[in-house]
């Protein structure tokens, strides 16, 4: 039960991200609110493993929170540099 | 024994969900992106830490545990980092923070006129003027690529 709160919780959490993502004036609430709405479904991977009783979805959560990071480093990095560092 | 961790998971998911959902209504609410940075630096932090505290309590003693340990450090260590990356580059890109301009021209004029204390009325209105311009540029400019 609680679980499922939990999840309801981070739905309109993402939901309420998507919202500045579809709002914002600048590229970087863009990109802050697509950090947060991966951190949220970081969160929300690792509680669906809780919900079905198949806690090996912990690990795809790691690997979604490496890919987060380093997608938004690399949006930073074209956005500062213009390049991605390949020439 | 048991009852109670499930009991402290529940507290433990309610402050996560009350953390989060205040995170994404500051995403919403708050007026600049520098001001937004510390909306998404509770989600980041307090609500990834009560979630994460929660399903440990469920967990029990086992490697699912290490590994939302695991979960935790990594977002424990890399969201300030990317909160500062995206401050750093949004500053690089001219986007000014609500309050303040920091471009050079404006800030020489501060300055002076924080020398010249004699027409603070005058100084006041150009400061004011000036807000609006470059208001009127950082929403022009968005990413200068």
């Amino acid at each position: 039960m609680m679980l499922i709160a939990g999840m309801i919780g981070l739905g309109v959490a993402v939901i309420l991200a998507l919202v500045r993502v579809a709002l914002g004036k600048t590229a970087f609430d863009r990109v802050l609110a697509v950090n947060s709405i991966g951190t949220l479904i970081i969160l929300g991977i690792a509680l669906h493993g809780f919900i079905m009783e198949r806690p090996e979805f912990v690990d795809i959560s790691v690997l979604y929170a490496i890919l987060n990071f380093i997608g938004t480093f690399a949006v930073l990095k074209l956005f500062s540099t213009g390049s991605l560092g390949d020439r | 024994m048991v009852f109670s961790l499930e009991i402290l998971a529940g507290l433990f998911f309610f402050l996560g969900i009350v953390s989060v959902v205040i995170g994404a209504l500051g995403l919403i609410r708050l007026p600049d992106v520098y001001s937004r940075i510390h909306a998404a630096g509770i989600i980041d932090t307090a609500g990834v830490a009560f979630f994460i505290l929660g399903m440990i309590c469920l967990s029990g003693w086992s490697l699912v545990t290490v590994k939302l340990v695991l979960i935790g450090v990594f977002l424990f260590f890399t969201s300030p980092i990317s909160g500062h990356a995206i401050a750093k580059v949004a500053l690089e890109c001219g986007i000014n923070p609500l309050g303040r301009d920091l471009t050079s021209k404006s800030v020489q004029t501060a300055a002076a006129s924080t020398k010249q204390k004699a027409t603070p009325k005058k100084t006041t209105q150009k400061k004011a003027a000036k807000k609006k311009l470059a208001k009127k540029k950082s929403v022009a400019k968005g990413v200068r690529s």
